[in-house]
């Protein structure tokens, strides 16, 4: 008897599981996919992200019925920053014709790189993913500004440079590097290697595996015997704030202690609360929901309870990190608009509109953003990172500070790596598909 | 009524050994390969080719892997993670140095290393069993998953230290890469899967398997009647290797186009041994069994909301699914502790006397 239900029931299961969803893509509407994690080990820096994200759009829905005259199409799926799940997103997002993917993971983004370009689908890495991906030349679909992990560093040693009076009085110092042991992590290092023999420092290497990320004792124990002058960052989720309370009972000097980017949230430095004061990050976007557009969110989003956000989360470091991800997608697709006069954009046209992104100071007060961001100009077909520059944030105890003005990166020292590493790539593959997509003029 | 062998007589002893001495499972086979191979890509859209069928493919592999060893001769393992993994890496060495081999030699030679691999973990499963040789599986994981970091050399000294396959034909076709259509993808597996499993079963039938079998019912009584232990363990240990390391190698090169050394972590070692455990330990049909309801229900369950028009937020729908695959996974360890290889096998024998039943 039990078997018999338990047979229909799996018949049932079968039947309506196996038929697949038609893409019912309607023609007045951009479908903009964010592949998010608000589930899996990372889910604490991701909601952030996704809540960012998801309501600027959502914003431009409300304020200004979507972009240019045409609705977003806003969906999320659900990666859990898993490759897996990251992967079957874009498999099924595809059939709806995407205009831009966000992977949202290094993983993600390797895996959909070589895909890009076949499905004719523009994949945004905001300062992640692949470095090499940068150039243009090679990777015509890829894009990943403001800035690449070797432009973060750069940054990080130009801010160590001036608080020293010049790099070359780095010389005979010791750099700490603590990183999460995974592709991510280790990027940075051949530039770690090459800056260090540029300036006569040395380097110490403090790998943190990633089953590990909670337990960095061992770590600081060597730290501590180490006693570099400073240490530099390159963490991710619940390694950051193990690090900073790590740091913090080793009583290592706090304003010593920079994280790239990824190492700057509130929830990052709040674990050690008053003990973390002086802990630096590097930022890209600026902290805070003082700017006309993030009111807006707070208004026709927030209040209206379209969001899943929580009131004061609004404006937070990693939510407005999301936000001006959803600023590059927005300006990409008026781009595309603009270029090819077409109301409703598609990928191949959004990849347009990418390659002549152009947000100056004015554009971003236009935009209702006065100093979210450095002015994103360097993006052309040739440079898909634009370089940009960032600014050095630190905690105060209680929230972050603008303790630096906006710092360029070392482009000189950076643009020969990221050549020499996408020649690398596309040597590997000798099918790699020449670049046919012809160049746009810069808006 | 239908499913009855009442007349099927055997005439010859090849007759009476056949894998499928029955007419209605022979018929049934040949429904399942035909829909498989013919109908299945000529209907089924992309999406579900390379995000349902592939991957229950790749892990049933991997899963028939752990089964030969756990399954068949009793030897827990938790290194499959590990396994897959070097099958990838190995495959990716492969294809770096002889770019012009067709890709599907290739992948079924990556386990040839796994196997090697695998045989010398397998080393200590004389002197130690049950959880401790678990514990030494475990550190196998452990020393393979950094290895896949540590080891430059595995990755072609890869900024991001991922492998990125590069695109490969075979007969004229692409298999590998953004060019190869999933079709293409599906029909590779399945074959590389179908060879396997037919491999497999006559394994476990042969003396082979009746010499696992024998270790992991009593190996005292094994050795008694002159089996080998050490060389029987370490033979299962090989095989199962082989079987996981062309799993890894396809998962790589046919499903995923690009990995990190975390795809091969220990998290994917245990959910190959969740489906040997739900889909049946020492049976190769569970392995099967197992793929599915581990791999493809969640997939099923996400789409199902949207289905009927409801639109439910992507991370609640992420959750409902975790709580639902957990609740069906206990509903049927419940029902049938020995998997889901046993309640259809029950199944088999309830349509045997169906209409009636004594």
């Amino acid at each position: 008897m039990r078997l018999k239900y338990l047979a229909i029931g799996a018949a049932v299961a079968a039947m309506t599981g196996g038929s697949v969803i038609a893409a019912n893509a309607q023609a007045q509407e951009i479908y903009v996919p964010l592949a998010t994690y608000r589930t899996g080990p990372f889910a604490g820096s991701g909601i952030h992200i996704a809540n960012g994200m998801h309501d600027y759009l959502d914003m431009l829905n409300a304020r200004d019925g979507g972009i240019g005259g045409v609705k977003l199409n806003i969906e999320e799926c659900e990666t859990g920053y898993d490759t897996k799940k990251g992967l079957e997103c874009y498999e099924q997002v595809k059939a709806k014709k995407p205009v831009i993917f966000n992977p949202w993971s290094t993983g993600i983004t390797l895996g959909v790189i070589p895909k890009a370009s076949v499905d004719k689908i523009p994949i945004l890495s905001m300062a992640y993913g692949l470095s090499a991906s940068a150039v243009g030349n090679d990777f015509p679909w890829i894009f990943n500004p403001p800035a690449t992990y070797w432009d973060g560093l750069s940054m990080i040693f130009r801010y160590i440079g001036g608080k020293e009076g010049g790099l070359d009085k780095l010389k005979g110092k010791t750099i700490g590097f603590i990183f999460l042991d995974a592709g991510y992590g280790r990027e940075p290092i051949p530039l770690l290697d090459q800056l260090a023999k540029d300036y006569g420092f040395t380097v110490k290497q403090y790998p943190v595996p990633g089953a590990e990320m909670q337990n960095q004792s061992a770590q600081w124990l060597n730290v501590r015997r180490d006693k570099p002058d400073y240490m530099i960052m390159w963490g991710w989720g619940a390694m950051n704030p193990t690090a900073v309370k790590e740091a913090a009972k080793i009583s290592y000097p706090m304003d010593h202690f920079i994280s790239v980017w990824w190492g700057g949230s509130e929830d990052d430095a709040l674990p050690a609360g008053a003990d973390a004061k002086g802990y630096l990050a590097l930022n890209f976007s600026a902290v805070g929901p003082n700017f006309p557009a993030i009111k807006d969110i707070q208004k026709l989003v927030v209040d209206a309870g379209k969001s899943q956000t929580a009131k004061d989360k609004v404006g937070t470091s990693h939510y407005n990190k999301g936000v001006y991800n959803s600023v590059l997608i927005a300006e990409a697709i008026r781009n595309a608009q603009k270029i090819t006069g077409k109301k409703v954009v598609d990928g191949a046209d959004v990849r347009r509109g990418l390659e002549t992104l152009n947000i100056t100071a004015a554009r971003w007060k236009e935009l209702g953003l006065p100093e979210f961001g450095s002015p994103l100009t360097g993006v052309s077909c040739t440079d898909h990172n634009g370089h940009q520059s960032a600014y050095m944030q630190q905690w105060d105890g209680a929230k972050w500070v603008k303790v630096s003005d906006w710092i360029a990166p070392m482009k000189d020292k950076v643009r020969p790596l990221l050549e020499a590493a996408a020649k690398d790539y596309v040597s590997k593959d000798a099918a790699w598909p020449k670049r046919t997509e012809p160049c746009d003029k810069s808006s | 009524m239908f499913y009855r062998e009442a007349g099927q007589y055997k005439t010859t002893y090849s007759a009476d050994q056949a894998v499928f001495p029955i007419l209605q499972d022979r018929i049934g086979i040949f429904v399942i390969l035909l829909l498989a191979f013919v109908v299945v890509p000529m209907t089924v859209s992309g999406f579900v080719l390379s995000s349902v069928l592939i991957p229950i493919m790749v892990f049933a592999l991997a899963a028939i892997g752990l089964n030969l060893l756990t399954g068949y001769t009793g030897l827990l393992s938790l290194g499959t993670g590990g396994f897959m993994g070097v099958g990838a890496y190995a495959c990716y060495k492969l294809t770096t140095f002889f770019p012009d081999v067709n890709i599907i030699v290739l992948i079924l030679a990556s386990g040839l290393f796994s196997a090697a691999i695998g045989a010398l973990f397998g080393l200590p499963s004389l002197r130690i069993k049950g959880f401790y040789l678990a514990v030494a599986t475990l550190a196998a994981q452990f020393f393979l998953s950094w290895c896949f970091v540590r080891v430059p050399w595995l990755y072609n000294y890869n900024v991001s230290s991922a492998i990125e396959v590069p695109t490969r034909t075979a007969f004229g076709v692409h298999v590998t890469g953004p060019n190869a259509t999933p079709v293409t993808r599906y029909l590779v597996v399945l074959s590389i899967v179908v060879l396997l499993t037919w491999i497999a079963s006559n394994l476990v039938r042969g003396r082979i398997g009746r010499m696992w079998m024998a270790v992991r019912d009593m190996d005292i009584a094994a050795e008694l009647i002159g089996i080998k232990l050490y060389q029987t363990k370490l033979i299962a240990f090989a095989i199962s290797s082989y079987f996981c390391g062309v799993a890894g190698a396809m998962m790589i090169f046919l499903w995923f186009g690009s990995a990190e050394a975390d795809s091969f972590s220990i998290t994917q070692s245990f959910l190959v041994l969740f489906m040997v455990i739900i889909g049946g330990l020492g049976s190769l049909l569970g392995s099967f069994f197992g793929a599915i309801f581990i791999l493809g229900l969640p997939i099923m369950l996400r789409t199902l909301p949207e289905l009927f028009g409801l639109t439910i937020r992507a991370a609640t729908v992420e959750h409902l699914q975790f709580m639902i695959t957990g609740a069906l996974i206990i509903v049927f360890l419940v029902i049938e502790p020995h998997g889901l290889a046993r309640l259809w096998q029950i199944g088999k024998q309830k349509l045997r006397v169906w209409p009636f039943p004594y």
